[in-house]
């Protein structure tokens, strides 16, 4: 240990690092380990036919087309949101930059059943969609929905701080030399915010693909239609399927650890740009 | 994720071109849309919630909490919370103490491990735990010989909600202690205080609100865990229900005042957390 850490005169390094890596591996470490090597025990046939099966296909269609649908959704409402706060005083301004991180702290199954309240046929919402011919819950539209209020903290939170670092000046010069609005948005702002914009879409693409609680209320969890690839792992978990729900967790496992990877790059792009930019 | 202060608030007629109707237009459609997007997403699903607690007046919102399985959800998750909550305080604790006070190989990757947890999908969270200590998992004939159970029992409800919730007092205190510094820690040193007493004296005064900031974040989300615990659980009522899971078993029994009611809690803890949330960062306490 002792070649391996350079000298402090601070005390304690053994125990907490002691505990730190123990208890990391035990909780996490050898868990995850579990469902790789549970994985690994299958014939290659065998995960192929789970992995690729007709009912898995449908699963990663909803959830990734969903998912998709409803992070572009939060790229587009996320700016307008963090620009609104950003930008712009209006009475509750404070308290509405406060409920933003409402969907992160209120439990999953609150939310699920709050949203198919009301946009069910006769709810809030629901009821005026109705007459348009527009069903939300239990279709994937209701799933869309739920995956935009996950998501939609990590779009706002991500934007907001680029926000404020776009140089007001340069606006203000370019505004000064003619430039249009929408000249100044597309040449000033966007560039500033684009890797904070990028890392919002990736962090609630990634936060929806996994989402379990909130989906499986106002989706109708019918096989190959409404029922996201979370559900089919606990399905096959209920059916005693070990092996399979194994397999489609290993290639959800995957999936994540591509997202966390992407999110680490667009962020590391993002801090360069800021310094080549105050350079 | 915290609120940012408004620091480019400034009189928006003092700008060029400020004052112009286009730029009142744009202003206040920017809003209207927030709004509406917000009030059709967020605000009426929170309104819906007590909304329907309420539906048959205060009498049955009361008298749904009598109800025994209802009461043993309520108990199940503050006793998880009350047990995973301050170890996952004390792992963050160390976490932080070992990777911001001092330099050695692998420390990045040490932080991308902590940070693993919140990347994987609650399913995937509770699945892990069946495949060790489930009945055709890993361990699970050892533990049939020997009368233990895990999963569908407390122990497993416990696992889960500790890895869902493993990260949040570490990702808290490891930035804010590598920023801080150690300059204060070497004093009391120097000047003879011991290892603990440093730590009680200094350190943890000087975390303090990072602390209480990663503290109620880790608390709401392992009383509200849904996915992880579903998966773990075995829904015994009354027995190993948390709160979130008895919400799901009341609505599909269409007992709406039961379930809501029991979410409108659910709802004032996120609300509470919220509160707490801001007013630490109105001690000037920001994430980064």
């Amino acid at each position: 240990m002792a070649t391996l850490k350079q000298p402090s005169v601070l005390p304690g390094f053994g125990l907490t690092f002691g505990f730190t890596t123990f208890f990391l591996t035990t909780i996490v470490l050898i868990p995850l380990a579990a469902l790789v090597l549970m994985t690994a025990s299958i014939t290659w046939h065998d995960f192929v036919k789970v992995v690729f099966s007709a009912r898995a296909l449908g699963s990663y269609r909803l959830s990734f087309g969903a998912s998709f649908l409803a992070a572009s959704i939060n790229l587009v409402f996320g700016f307008v949101i963090a620009w609104t706060l950003v930008r712009y005083e209006f009475p509750g301004r404070k308290a509405i930059d406060a409920l933003i991180d409402m969907p992160f702290a209120l439990p999953t199954a609150v939310s699920g059943i709050a949203l198919t309240t009301v946009f069910a046929e006769n709810g809030w919402i629901g009821q005026y969609l109705q007459p348009l011919g527009i069903k939300v819950a239990y279709t994937w539209i209701g799933v869309t929905v739920a995956l935009t209020l996950i998501g939609m903290p990590f779009a706002v939170r991500s934007v907001q701080p680029a926000l404020l670092e776009v140089q007001r000046d340069l606006e203000d010069a370019a505004e000064t030399l003619g430039a249009s609005r929408f000249y100044v948005f597309r040449r000033i702002i966007l560039p500033t915010v684009l890797p904070a914009l990028l890392t919002g879409f990736t962090l609630a693409f990634a936060r929806a693909v996994g989402e379990y609680g909130s989906v499986i209320f106002i989706a109708g969890n019918l096989p190959l239609k409404t029922e996201i690839t979370p559900l089919l792992i606990v399905i096959r978990l209920e059916e005693f399927d070990y092996k399979g729900a194994a397999a489609l967790g290993f290639v959800m496992l995957v999936i994540s650890f591509a997202f966390l990877l992407t999110i680490n790059l667009l962020q590391a792009w993002g801090r360069k740009r800021l310094i080549s930019r105050v350079r | 994720m915290a609120a940012i202060p408004g620091t480019a608030h400034e009189d928006i007629a003092s700008r060029p071109g400020g004052d112009t109707i286009v730029s009142h237009v744009v202003r206040w459609t920017f809003i209207s849309v927030s709004l509406l997007f917000l009030a059709a997403l967020l605000f009426a699903p929170l309104a819906t919630v007590f909304v329907m607690a309420f539906a048959k007046g205060w009498r049955a919102y009361v008298t749904s909490f009598t109800d025994p399985d209802t009461a043993a959800a309520i108990r199940l998750t503050l006793t998880i919370a009350l047990i995973v909550v301050p170890i996952n305080t004390v792992f963050g604790l160390a976490a932080s103490w070992a990777t911001a006070k001092f330099e050695f190989r692998g420390k990045s990757f040490l932080i991308t491990l902590i940070d693993l947890p919140l990347a994987v999908s609650p399913v995937i969270s509770g699945l892990i735990y069946v495949l060790l200590f489930g009945l055709r998992g890993w361990f699970g004939t050892w533990l049939q010989d020997h009368d233990i159970s895990i999963i569908f029992a407390v122990p497993g409800i416990v696992l889960a909600t500790m890895f869902v919730t493993f990260p949040y007092v570490a990702r808290e205190l490891i930035p804010l202690m590598q920023q801080l510094g150690n300059d204060e820690e070497e004093a009391a040193l120097t000047l003879g205080a011991g290892g603990w007493i440093t730590f009680f004296r200094v350190t943890l005064p000087k975390v303090r609100w990072g602390l209480v900031y990663g503290v109620i974040l880790c608390n709401a989300r392992a009383m509200g865990e849904f996915g992880a615990v579903s998966v773990v659980s075995g829904h015994v009522r009354g027995l190993t229900n948390t709160m979130p899971l008895h919400i799901e078993i009341l609505y599909n029994e269409y007992n709406f005042v039961g379930a809501f009611a029991v979410a409108s809690l659910l709802t004032l803890l996120a609300v509470v957390t919220l509160i707490v949330k801001t007013l630490v960062e109105r001690t000037g306490y920001r994430r980064r």
